[in-house]
């Protein structure tokens, strides 16, 4: 395991020839996010700020990394939904002429979401939406929101401070819907922006991380327990075990653990598992550790290895992005 | 005769294709051509139902090709062949060689009309449909021996399967006659689908305008009919003046039949197979994949212009009307002239990625690269690599020879740039502690001598640790591979520095942090780590004559890189190499041994003259050390070849010097002459027959009569057998003695 620090962030001299120059000096063969520590995330309580996100909660979010987008600027949003559309409206229609502008069954809006940012060195969040109109009423019907994604960046500084201005950087993507507009969506911004999208699965490693991590918040409403689904390899037939700790024990059980205010460190999200696993095992005979964390479940989101993930408390959803930003920024790098 | 020759269309057709593109592509083209080719090698190696299959459907395709007369519905060997087309045709679809004879039956009214609609509606294609075969169907069409039916069913199964036919060209040039089938009522919305499939901007006449505007006046405004117009619009506006719905639900109603289920049933089933071939086919970028998600395939994109000017062009246009009109469309990029005279004006394509497969596009990639040209192509390889590698993936294992082509173009494009990219370079670090070394493997070797000369710490735990894992555990071949693909990243390394130090003396400011005491320390690092993994090797492999010459074969690019090179390292090889070569069993090796150490000598009396003259301000200078190891193998070898007391006189501490007292205690008489020239193993075959040679009569083979001028005879001898290698190491290094002796034997 290397620390944080290991090469980010310096960038090498030039070897005063063009040559293919690694891009951000980084260290190689990161395999694993592991940093010895990572900050705690810090609510955030303005009313504003959480009525504005409050749609992405409660949903199930696939997670994607994205690499850096070329040539992306914010100020041409309106364009890119009207290209979009009509990227759409070719690809629903293969083979027939399309005509850019055109009314079509889906409308595609490609919107800015400000509010989702860790800094002010953050790209704000783009939205992508598609809606479409009922048959019977095509004219005053509401619109039903049919897929949403968008890309977002919360302190990614460590990805953003070393590219060249042609490139933006929202390396996280987030989607509700048919996979089959994914495609569409996402094949479009690859063909545009000539980047690369990739699933962003969650690790065992990564997940006991959310699960200590958000044990650790605390939630104003009275929350449901915190649930961890393992699964055990090698077995003819799946079997998952579900262990649920309630909210009061596990969050009793993490402040004996916890030393430092405002910090996480490795070893006590190691030590917090272990009497978890400790604990089972006195009860059960059964080694956890043996098994493969598959799902984490708590009051601040849920987390499932397949790259799934679902917000449950608004204020903590910047602090959950800042967690995933990294993990996607490690996976394009 | 028509069998052999239709069989022959498939591969006519993918000619052509390569022919438009610029002949710097063919490299390009190695391995993934002839499609057709891995459709059957994956489908011939299956069990024998489909070989008996196979035997059936070409028994039918022959009967239907030789069948004369008009022959009754009910006759069972007819019967018999229709069912296996059919079951064949849904269960994988027709080969191409299939459709000329079935469509030609199917359309030319020999059979009744049930037959021809069970033909028609069985002729699903496996891979393409050849063009020649849809023309001489339509030549049956219009002579009009088929039936309505029969007829309305070919159009609709020409327009679902448009795509599939492998080129359009002369098709096109049938455009006529599609045009004159107007007239027919029941035949006139299929026949405007397929001439809306067809149509060109040449095709766009004035007098076909006319013609749809009369038969609209005639019909009514039928959807059929604006469709076909607004294409027309579309190409030349200024011939249609009409006004057309801006807003069509759907020009054409689906032409219904039996053949799109059947063709995605097959495409299913085939598409394990023919993932990489499919797109060729159909020519699109991005094969249709049902099981693999959108973004999990590796599909190099093609090169298109980047659209996304957008709002920044339009402001421009204001200001400047002209001058933003006037890039160069990287679609049309076809010759190199053409690069050569828009190349002030050309674009990167859209993704970056397509430059792969373009050489034009590299060579400008060439002149023009900045940062953000290498961070495209960075992050699209990088991703690609990572989410494709079969052996770090786990369900990725059937893309194996997708995944082998792809690496194979990489590497290729790292030679046509002279340069490794970064990408690769951390792909093989991430990826070599899990390769079972058998996977790609040459792929793979190759990627290690593109490693840039500028990763210093890395390569050791990243490089050097798992790939002497995997070396040491696996045959002798893999070692071979292994050194040579080391031998060829040294030479990149060398290469890579010599162009630098050019450039460096142009430009003066130069922040370089590959100083040369770093990149002779990096050098001698890949050196001494050869020489370790050659020692090992050749003793877990009993010092293998073929893993010997790639050994050799290093140190003959080691042994040269003071004068070749310029650059101030010379290391000897280890003694666990040396002895090996020098006491090898194989002439070859013996042979290139001397070569090297010829070349050490040269190097080495160079560096000690220029050293002594201080023309140069020397920054570097050989140690002692080499000069006395080098010394030390001198000795051994004049005495194992010249002097034959390689046993006495080797000084070396790893070498061979023995007591002879113990000698005497091997019982092998004559010990002290058993190594030189004459007796060294590797060399007795020569000597025999020259023995042989010389003295014809004598049948005891005496050893000991090569010896004064019959030794020099015989040197001249073994010089003639192309031993060169022995030759200017024994004219350099044995100087004195054979210059001595050589003159001698001139007087006489």
């Amino acid at each position: 395991m290397e620390s944080a620090a290991d090469g980010t962030g310096q960038s090498r001299p030039s070897t005063g020839r063009p040559s293919w120059g690694l891009p951000f000096g980084r260290a190689h063969g990161r395999s694993a996010l592991s940093p010895s520590s990572r900050l705690f995330p810090a609510p955030r309580r303005t009313q504003e700020d959480t009525q504005r996100t409050a749609f992405l909660l409660r949903k199930q979010w696939a997670l994607y990394s994205v690499t850096p987008m070329y040539r992306f600027s914010e100020a041409h949003l309106r364009d890119y939904s009207r290209l979009l559309s009509a990227f759409f409206a070719a690809e629903k229609k293969k083979g027939l002429a399309v005509e850019i502008g055109g009314e079509l069954d889906i409308k595609v809006s490609v919107t800015s979401l400000p509010d989702l940012k860790g800094s002010d060195r953050d790209q704000a969040a783009i939205l992508v939406q598609l809606s479409s109109r009922s048959s019977a009423s095509p004219k005053n019907s509401e619109e039903k929101v049919v897929w949403s994604g968008w890309f977002c960046c919360v302190a990614g500084d460590e990805l953003s401070e070393n590219l060249p201005e042609a490139f933006t950087c929202l390396p996280l993507f987030l989607v509700n819907g048919a996979d089959s507009y994914t495609a569409i969506v996402g094949t479009w911004f690859q063909k545009t922006f000539d980047c690369c999208f990739r699933r962003l699965s969650l690790s065992p490693f990564n997940l006991s991380w959310m699960a200590a991590m958000w044990t650790g918040c605390k939630v104003d409403k009275p929350a449901p327990a915190t649930e961890l689904v393992f699964s055990v390899p090698h077995l003819p037939h799946p079997l998952h075990i579900s262990y649920a700790i309630n909210l009061e024990d596990a969050q009793a059980l993490w402040d004996t653990i916890q030393k430092t205010p405002g910090e996480i460190t490795q070893k006590e999200v190691d030590v917090f598992m272990d009497c978890l696993y400790s604990h089972f095992y006195r009860h059960f005979k059964i080694h956890l550790s043996a098994t493969k964390l598959v799902k984490v479940s708590t009051a601040v989101a849920t987390a499932h290895c397949d790259g799934i993930i679902k917000f449950r408390q608004s204020q903590y959803l910047t602090g959950v992005l800042m967690l995933l930003t990294e993990l996607a920024i490690c996976q394009i790098q | 005769m028509q069998q052999s020759q239709s069989s022959k269309t498939p591969k006519r057709p993918l000619q052509l294709r390569d022919a438009n593109q610029t002949d710097l592509s063919a490299w390009r083209k190695k391995g993934r051509t002839e499609p057709e080719k891995s459709v059957q090698d994956h489908q011939s190696p299956n069990d024998q139902k489909n070989d008996n299959e196979e035997d059936s459907l070409k028994q039918a395709f022959r009967y239907f090709e030789e069948v004369q007369d008009r022959v009754s519905l009910k006759n069972s060997i007819l019967q018999e062949h229709l069912t296996t087309v059919e079951s064949v045709a849904l269960q994988r679809g027709l080969p191409p060689e299939g459709f000329n004879v079935l469509l030609n039956v199917a359309l030319s009214g020999k059979f009744a009309d049930t037959v021809n609609t069970r033909i028609l509606k069985s002729l699903v294609p496996a891979s393409v449909i050849p063009e020649d075969s849809v023309v001489s169907s339509v030549s049956w069409l219009c002579v009009g021996k088929c039936s309505g039916n029969v007829q309305l069913l070919f159009l609709k199964w020409l327009i679902t399967v448009f795509d599939f036919i492998d080129q359009k060209e002369q098709l096109n040039a049938l455009y006529g006659f599609f045009f004159s089938f107007l007239q027919d009522e029941k035949m006139c919305p299929f026949v405007c689908h397929l001439l809306y499939l067809l149509t060109r901007k040449e095709n766009v006449k004035p007098f076909r305008v006319r013609r749809l505007l009369d038969l609209q006046a005639k019909m009514g405004t039928q959807s059929y009919l604006q469709a076909l117009l607004s294409v027309y619009k579309l190409f030349c506006p200024e011939l249609v003046t009409i006004t057309l719905p801006r807003k069509m639900k759907a020009y054409f109603r689906d032409p219904e039949g039996p053949w799109k289920a059947a063709i995605n049933t097959v495409r299913q089933r085939n598409q394990g197979n023919t993932q990489v071939s499919r797109s060729l086919f159909l020519g699109t970028a991005q094969p249709q994949s049902q099981k693999r998600k959108w973004n999990t395939q590796i599909s190099i994109p093609a090169s298109s212009t980047n659209k996304n000017n957008l709002e920044e062009d339009r402001e421009k246009e204001c200001v400047d009307l002209y001058s933003t009109n006037e890039s160069f469309p990287v679609e049309q990029l076809q010759t190199f002239s053409q690069l050569v005279q828009n190349i002030h004006c050309l674009e990167f394509p859209s993704q970056m990625g397509s430059v792969l497969t373009n050489p034009l596009l590299l060579h400008y990639m060439n002149c023009f690269r900045d940062e953000s040209v290498d961070l495209r192509l960075y992050y699209w390889m990088n991703q690609t690599l990572q989410q494709e590698c079969t052996w770090c993936v786990a369900d990725n294992s059937q893309y194996e020879e997708e995944f082998k082509n792809f690496l194979e173009t990489l590497y290729e494009t790292e030679c046509f740039l002279q340069e490794g990219f970064s990408s690769c370079e951390e792909f093989l670090y991430k990826s070599l502690p899990l390769w079972d070394g058998f996977c790609c493997r040459s792929q793979i070797l190759r990627f290690v001598s593109w490693i840039p000369l500028r990763s210093s710490s890395e390569i050791k735990s990243h490089l050097y640790g798992p790939l002497a894992q995997l070396f040491f555990t696996s045959s002798v071949y893999f070692k071979c591979s292994v050194i040579e693909s080391l031998k060829e990243l040294l030479q990149n390394w060398l290469n890579c520095q010599v162009t630098h130090l050019d450039s460096e003396s142009d430009s003066e400011g130069h922040s370089s942090n590959t100083t040369l005491s770093g990149l002779v320390n990096m050098v001698a690092e890949l050196i001494n780590f050869v020489g370790r993994i050659s020692t090992v090797a050749l003793r877990l492999e009993s010092s293998h004559t073929l893993l010997l010459h790639f050994i050799l074969d290093f140190y003959e690019t080691v042994c040269d890189m003071y004068l070749r090179y310029d650059l101030p390292l010379l290391i000897m090889p280890p003694p666990g190499v040396f002895y090996a070569a020098l006491l090898s069993m194989d002439s070859v090796n013996l042979n290139q041994l001397c070569y090297i150490m010829y070349r050490y000598r040269t190097n080495l009396v160079t560096a000690k003259e220029n050293e002594l003259s201080k023309k140069k301000i020397l920054q570097f200078k050989f140690s002692n050390q080499t000069y006395q190891e080098y010394n030390k193998y001198l000795t051994a070898m004049v005495g194992c070849l010249w002097t034959s007391n390689a046993f006495q006189k080797d000084i070396h501490p790893q070498g061979i010097s023995m007591d002879d007292e113990l000698l005497r205690k091997t019982t092998v008489p004559d010990f002290k002459t058993s190594f030189n020239i004459v007796c060294h193993p590797a060399l007795m075959t020569y000597a025999f027959f020259y023995l042989q040679q010389a003295f014809p009569d004598d049948t005891t083979v005496d050893f000991s009569l090569i010896k004064g001028k019959e030794w020099n005879r015989y040197l001249e001898y073994l010089y003639l057998q192309g031993l060169n290698g022995l030759k200017v190491f024994i004219e350099s290094s044995v100087n004195r003695i054979s210059q001595a002796s050589h003159s001698k034997s001139e007087n006489v």
